[in-house]
């Protein structure tokens, strides 16, 4: 108690006026912040959608890079010209609209995928109130419009051409006009020929991608890598993916192991058609999934049952697309019935305050 | 928890304790005022013993108690009472309070009092000893310490929790006040102990203050079942519920108190004052408080007599640095920005920490993007993105029914929410809003 510290020296520059000169900031706490960012997450998203595009372009030339141009194009613009002031530059409008290009044929006529992105950003998301507000995965509405107004367009898949440079279909059809271009014969993606014909396609071939189907629905293992970085940065639920894996996985291979050769193969089915691409970027998308931990995977098993029974029983060979947009309408159900129950409390308190 | 010395969720803001974790505690020269507001603890404030004048010594009582859950009100300083008026208080409002004009010729030593013999009282003087003396709980909260000695007998109390783990970024008080005084941290458990009868006392500190383990481990009482429970380096552990979680297993029924589930738990701080109270016989006149930040010249640990302004604290240490934005008191998680120099530091201010605009950034607000990062870090589990939902259209009854009411306004949600949402800020306005229409139904 009796030593004294004497103080600062004389030399100390303490400025006083500079104590009463700054304007001090007043904010609630916390004053400190992560360094994330909404506008960050979405475009590492887009980031880690840049191998999956290079590859697509890769597999099906140019008319891949048109369609997927196209389709964001349309999306973007909608964003601008619809959307609150700024909202572009969260970089949502591109993912929507980088993902729909990724999820239709390489032939596709431009002016129907530019289409669809004006749709899937208008209709699945400014109209709901804009980024947040939507229900359903603005890329897959856009897909769903497009497979109804056009059904037979969005059903063309290309064969194999002659050099990489000519595009795969009709790719500049005017609008309105259906799309015909004499040379291009419909080819057929691999859950096609599986469903109609009963043929399989090899398993190597839908991993790194060398089969027909859509843009950026081929490349399998890629997906995976891609979509596993994000999961790691902790940019999506790794929950969702998992879920649906594990129960595409247990569901069809149950089946398979009842009937070998009337059911496909579970690694087929984890790889073929839209189910990486869906699973990894499309269920993921944190507007349209649960927000709980338990939802998560009540949705992602919701998702991989639907998607089984949709391929294996229903009309379609695809069902990706459907299995995600169902689900996606139960998600305000599914966050209601997994609220975690709160520290200190024994069971969940009804919520009786809807009167 | 499996075996983790934690608790679930919360986040891992940068600890940022290397600025000042390292330096020793300093003395602070005596301001040439003090300003003591009449409210510095949780509780009714002081009423007023002096008048315009006055000549008072340090450590004299200048208001007393106002019933059981309040505490006096000491002179930190010997000098005369200046002024007794509205001056800005840390809570942002202003609030009455004296204003001593420090005698300079002073030499401030405060008058020889009896130092109470703890050996020979009961819990009951005990108490009142500590309830004389001024303590408050000095993490940040200011509740009287007295209080929470006297638990009712319907709810058995055995164990003592101390917390020492200070999980806010920048703030070394605690840690200081651990390695540089361990035998009166320990002197006050025994008096503790023997006031509420346990026979179990543990010390839960964060792993990142090792010297702070190692210095108590070593003090430790042998005849007293004390330990040191080091914990895992997480925001915030040093919240009562998450910490008696740590310890005991058990978890707080919502809405009740820690000593439901027969625990107390104590600011290692406000039992260093305990410990000093039966030392010296000095009440709670100054404390320690980190004064860090990158705003600030030179981050320090120091002794303020309680009352001293933040003006004269920061020209001690050196000034602000130009590009300083922000001045809180307390950790960032959860301390006040403060907008006057002339606000006093008291009793229940554990720092002062400068901000930079690189940490205090404005930051541009997106709509909730449903990412469910708030869930993943809140501890008491709450849905805050739905919370902040309602909030937005001042549907408290319907938050409420949310469990908003659990909510400790740890800012974990708004910490890590990427669309900047400030939700704990909303949560803080709806629990008060909340609060006056039951005040008032
Ligand atoms: S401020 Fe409330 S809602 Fe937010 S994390 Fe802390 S306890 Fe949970
Ligand atoms: S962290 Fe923010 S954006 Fe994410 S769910 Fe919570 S409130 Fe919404």
């Amino acid at each position: 108690m009796t030593e004294w510290n004497v103080g600062r020296g004389l030399d100390a520059g303490t400025d006083i006026d500079s104590l009463t000169e700054i304007r001090l900031r007043i904010a609630a706490s916390p004053h400190l912040r992560t360094a994330h960012s909404t506008p960050r997450i979405m475009w590492n998203v887009v980031g880690s959608l840049v191998p999956i595009l290079a590859v697509a372009i890769y597999y099906f030339g140019p008319s891949a890079l048109l369609v997927i141009a196209a389709a964001t194009f349309g999306s973007v613009l909608t964003e601008r010209l619809f959307g609150k002031k700024r909202s572009t530059a969260d970089g949502s409008a591109v993912i929507t609209g980088l993902l729909l290009g990724l999820i239709l044929p390489p032939g596709f006529p431009l002016w129907m995928a530019f289409l669809g992105g004006m749709f899937g950003v208008g209709f699945g998301k400014l109209i709901f109130g804009g980024l947040g507000q939507n229900v359903f995965n603005p890329a897959l509405l856009g897909r769903a419009f497009l497979q109804a107004a056009f059904p037979l367009a969005i059903t063309t898949w290309p064969v194999q051409p002659d050099s990489w440079w000519s595009l795969r279909g009709d790719n500049f059809a005017l609008p309105l006009m259906s799309p015909s271009a004499p040379d291009v014969v419909t080819g057929a993606t691999p859950l096609g020929l599986m469903k109609f014909e009963g043929l399989s396609t090899s398993t190597l071939d839908l991993m790194i991608g060398s089969t027909g189907g859509s843009i950026g629905e081929t490349a399998g293992l890629l997906i995976l890598v891609c979509g596993g970085y994000l999961a790691l940065r902790k940019y999506l639920d790794w929950r969702i993916p998992l879920s649906i894996f594990l129960t595409v996985f247990v569901f069809s291979g149950g089946l398979w192991l009842l009937g070998p050769d009337r059911f496909p193969n579970p690694v087929f089915m984890l790889f073929s058609g839209g189910l990486m691409l869906g699973a990894m970027y499309m269920a993921t998308d944190m507007v349209t999934s649960p927000v709980t931990a338990a939802g998560s995977w009540v949705f992602g098993i919701g998702v991989g049952l639907l998607v089984v029974l949709i391929r294996v029983w229903g009309g379609l060979p695809e069902g990706v697309m459907y299995a995600i947009l169902f689900m996606n309408a139960l998600v305000p159900f599914i966050n209601r019935a997994t609220q975690p129950r709160v520290f200190g409390q024994t069971r969940r308190k009804p919520k009786g305050a809807e009167a | 928890m499996l075996g983790s010395n934690t608790f679930r969720h919360g986040v891992h803001p940068p600890e940022t304790k290397h600025l000042t974790e390292k330096l020793p505690v300093r003395r602070m020269p005596f301001p040439e005022e003090i300003v003591l507001p009449l409210r510095q603890h949780a509780g009714k404030p002081a009423t007023l013993l002096v008048k315009v004048g006055d000549r008072v010594e340090r450590g004299d009582k200048i208001a007393e108690a106002d019933g059981f859950v309040s505490v006096p009100i000491h002179a930190s300083a010997a000098g005369t009472v200046k002024d007794i008026r509205l001056c800005p208080h840390p809570d942002g409002s202003m609030a009455e309070s004296v204003v001593i004009a420090v005698d300079r010729f002073s030499p401030q030593v405060p008058r020889p009092r009896i130092v109470p013999n703890w050996a020979g009282l009961g819990p009951k003087q005990v108490v009142e000893e500590v309830q004389k003396g001024g303590v408050v709980g000095l993490g940040g909260a200011a509740f009287p310490t007295h209080v929470k000695l006297l638990p009712p007998d319907d709810f058995p109390v055995h164990t003592l929790i101390i917390n020492g783990a200070e999980c806010e970024p920048y703030l070394t008080t605690d840690h200081r006040t651990m390695v540089e005084y361990p035998e009166r941290v320990q002197f006050g458990i025994r008096i503790m102990m023997k006031a509420l009868g346990v026979e179990r006392a543990v010390i839960g500190i964060e792993k990142n203050k090792p010297d702070a383990i190692a210095r108590l481990t070593e003090t430790l009482p042998e005849d007293l079942d004390v330990s040191v429970l080091p914990l895992t380096v997480k925001y915030p552990q040093g919240a009562e519920k998450m910490l008696i979680k740590v310890v005991t297993g058990r978890e707080v029924p919502s809405g009740k108190l820690p000593m439901h589930v027969g625990v107390v738990v104590q600011n290692v701080g406000s039992i260093a004052c305990i410990g000093e109270i039966f030392e010296t016989g000095y009440p709670l006149i100054e404390r320690v408080v980190t004064v860090t930040g990158p705003g600030v010249r030179r981050p320090s640990n120091l002794l303020v007599p309680v009352g001293t302004r933040l003006r004269d604290v920061l020209e001690f240490c050196d000034g602000l640095t130009e590009d300083a934005v922000q001045i809180v008191f307390g950790g960032p998680m959860m301390g006040a920005a403060q907008p006057d120099l002339d606000t006093p530091l008291i009793k229940g201010t554990t720092g002062v920490v400068v901000l930079t605009n690189k940490e205090a950034r404005s930051v541009e607000r997106y709509p909730c993007i449903h990412c469910g990062r708030c869930l993943e870090s809140c501890p008491v589990f709450l849905n805050p993105s739905l919370l902040g939902t309602l909030a937005e259209t001042g549907r408290y009854e319907e938050m409420e029914a949310s469990n908003l009411m659990d909510c400790m306004l740890c800012g974990c949600c708004s910490y890590v929410c990427p669309s900047h949402i400030p939700l704990s800020q909303m949560f803080a306005l709806g629990k008060n809003m909340l609060r006056k229409r039951q005040a008032v139904a």
